[in-house]
């Protein structure tokens, strides 16, 4: 068995270690586009602060790949697919077969058509090159505007804190972290950006990009009239699936590439998973793209399984984000912000003076969602009782104490659950 | 695999176990010096969860499939053996939490001590038992292979 694996991030290391689970013979060949051995993207914005140095970016010791016997094509870039033959073209003309492919070619950011952001000084924040590339103009800058305040906008806002940096975060939503937080967890945080000097424009964003003669940035026009002085902006309002390599094939895509239970495409012998595929989403159980790291890590995985014989079924990923902002730190998952009237209980903690803050959402006593802000500790059994689609009606009203646990559980349920693992 | 199992009809929630698990991790492995001189103290990677007369005790489960593994972003968190315990590399951890998120049993701690690392039971690795089990006064904590 030939496999071929496209990508080098997280859902590529999954494909790996799932395939070499099952199979411990089969050729593997992995083709990335970055010349560098697996690095963790999360840690980026780690490396920017200088937390984190070239040796801690590895996300797998270097003996990764002769110990999972794989041979890492590194630099070279996949241009298409040929299905019908079953065959990878390489930018360069190359032509590699497979008889299994996983295309974990993951996100690209998204830019938007803002009128002047061919300047210099424009950049987005995904990759290690991106990093080290702000880490090197970094020392000569004194203004950075960030577009977004989402999860890659708070990460390169923490990379840049770390500088001394003037911030200024425009964010089109009435609040940072939106999408991820509601309006109480989101204050709490932009409270403490306040006092550590971060500027935030919020439901606004950038009209135009203003450039001196010299062709760099020098100011930015937002929508409601402000302008802002800047010697660099970070586009970092989000990414989409990089669909490149697919988009002349059969392949079937929604936003991203749609893939069944077990990470297959529409195409036999074909899988896709992390942040390029479109899979089941568990609360809604529709499909949907939802680019977060332990999603990837799981598809990959059980795409790498199903390729090799082993059939796994994928259960449905679900939201779900850590961050830490000015030090506090913030979990979610699942549904945070339903819609009004739609028979979701939510049940709500907000201690100000701690700063703490906890929100259960709840719909027909299964947890759906949740909101865990300064007091994270123990959130992944939050986390468990969406998953399992735990009944909570027994301890409902134990689920906001401080120190909720297995203890308030049935006994039955707890009995089973400490005497067993997960999965 | 070897995991430790409670029994919660016999436990007496004396947190002679989190006590232990201390002394198991501190520099000093005594008890005197570890709660007297050692500063900061190690956290306990072990938990008595109590309430009125029920109390138990939890650690990591060393998870099958283990959710923190798949979650860490570092590869802090990893596996050396396919059956061996699931162990945590405090220099290749950042604190960011992820494991933290995903665990089911709420079985890993922030230490916030020094560097912010992620906390969690080792099974006391290179010893015989684990430090919670051999100190248990009651034998609700039991080491074991359960698996068929």
């Amino acid at each position: 068995m030939k496999y071929v694996i496209i990508g080098n991030s997280v859902a590529a290391i999954g494909g790996v270690e799932g395939i070499r689970q099952v199979d411990p013979e089969g050729e593997i060949i992995l083709i990335s586009k970055e010349p560098y051995a697996t690095y963790s993207r999360p840690l980026i914005s780690y490396f920017l602060a200088g937390k984190v140095d070239t040796r801690h970016m590895a996300y797998r010791p270097a003996t990764f790949y002769k110990a999972h016997d794989v041979t890492a094509l590194l630099g070279k870039e996949a241009s298409r697919l040929d299905t019908k033959n079953a065959k990878v073209i390489l930018t360069d003309g190359e032509e590699i077969s497979y008889d299994r492919l996983l295309v974990a070619t993951g996100g690209v950011p998204f830019v938007p058509p803002i009128k002047g952001i061919e300047a210099k000084g424009v950049t987005t924040f995904t990759t290690w090159d991106d990093a080290k590339a702000l880490k090197r103009l970094v020392p000569a800058l004194k203004k950075v505007v960030i577009l977004g305040g989402g999860l890659i906008g708070v990460k390169a806002m923490e990379g840049l804190q770390a500088h001394g940096v003037d911030i200024t975060v425009v964010e089109l939503m009435d609040r940072i972290l939106g999408l991820v937080l509601d309006k109480t967890a989101s204050g709490i945080l932009e409270k403490k950006l306040l006092q550590e000097g971060v500027t935030l424009k919020k439901g606004t964003t950038i009209k135009e990009i203003i450039s001196g003669e010299d062709g760099k940035v020098r100011e930015v026009s937002l929508e409601n009239g402000e302008s802002l002085e800047a010697d660099h902006v970070i586009i970092a309002i989000g990414v989409r699936p990089n669909l490149e390599v697919v988009k002349d094939s059969p392949i079937e895509c929604g936003r991203g590439i749609l893939v069944d239970e077990s990470m297959q495409t529409s195409v036999p012998n074909v899988f896709a998973a992390g942040d390029v595929a479109e899979a089941m989403e568990l609360i809604s159980g529709e499909k949907r793209v939802i680019p977060i790291l332990p999603n990837a890590y799981r598809q990959g995985k059980i795409a790498g399984m199903t390729m090799a014989g082993r059939e796994v079924p994928y259960l449905g990923g679900i939201v779900m984000n850590s961050v830490e902002v000015g030090g506090i730190p913030a979990i979610s998952a699942g549904l945070m912000n339903p819609e009004e009237k739609a028979g979701y209980e939510v049940k709500r903690r907000l201690n100000k003076r701690e700063n703490t803050y906890q929100k259960m959402v709840i719909k027909d006593n299964r947890l759906v969602g949740y909101i865990l802000i300064g007091a994270v500790d123990r959130a992944g059994i939050y986390t468990g009782l969406i998953r399992e689609r735990i009944d909570v009606k027994p301890f409902k009203n134990k689920l906001l104490d401080s120190d909720f646990g297995f203890i308030d559980f049935p006994k039955d349920l707890r009995s089973y659950k400490l005497s067993t693992t997960y999965m | 695999m070897k995991r430790v199992y409670a029994k919660e009809e016999v436990c007496a929630g004396c947190r002679l176990c989190e006590i232990w698990c201390v002394v198991a991790h501190s520099k000093s492995k005594n008890i005197i010096k570890a709660f007297n001189e050692e500063f900061p103290r190690p956290l306990p990677r072990v938990k008595v969860e109590e309430f009125g007369p029920f109390s138990f005790a939890l650690q990591c489960r060393h998870c099958k499939e283990p959710p923190c593994i798949e979650a860490c972003m570092t590869g802090a968190m990893h596996r050396e053996t396919p059956d061996g315990p699931v162990l945590h590399d405090p220099d290749k951890c950042v604190g960011c939490w992820m494991c933290i998120m995903v665990c089911p049993y709420g079985a890993i701690a922030r230490d916030e001590t020094e560097k912010k690392i992620a906390s969690k039971c080792d099974l006391c690795q290179g010893e015989e038992e684990p430090a919670c089990v051999a100190h248990c006064p009651n034998e609700a904590l039991v080491f074991e292979d359960r698996e068929e």
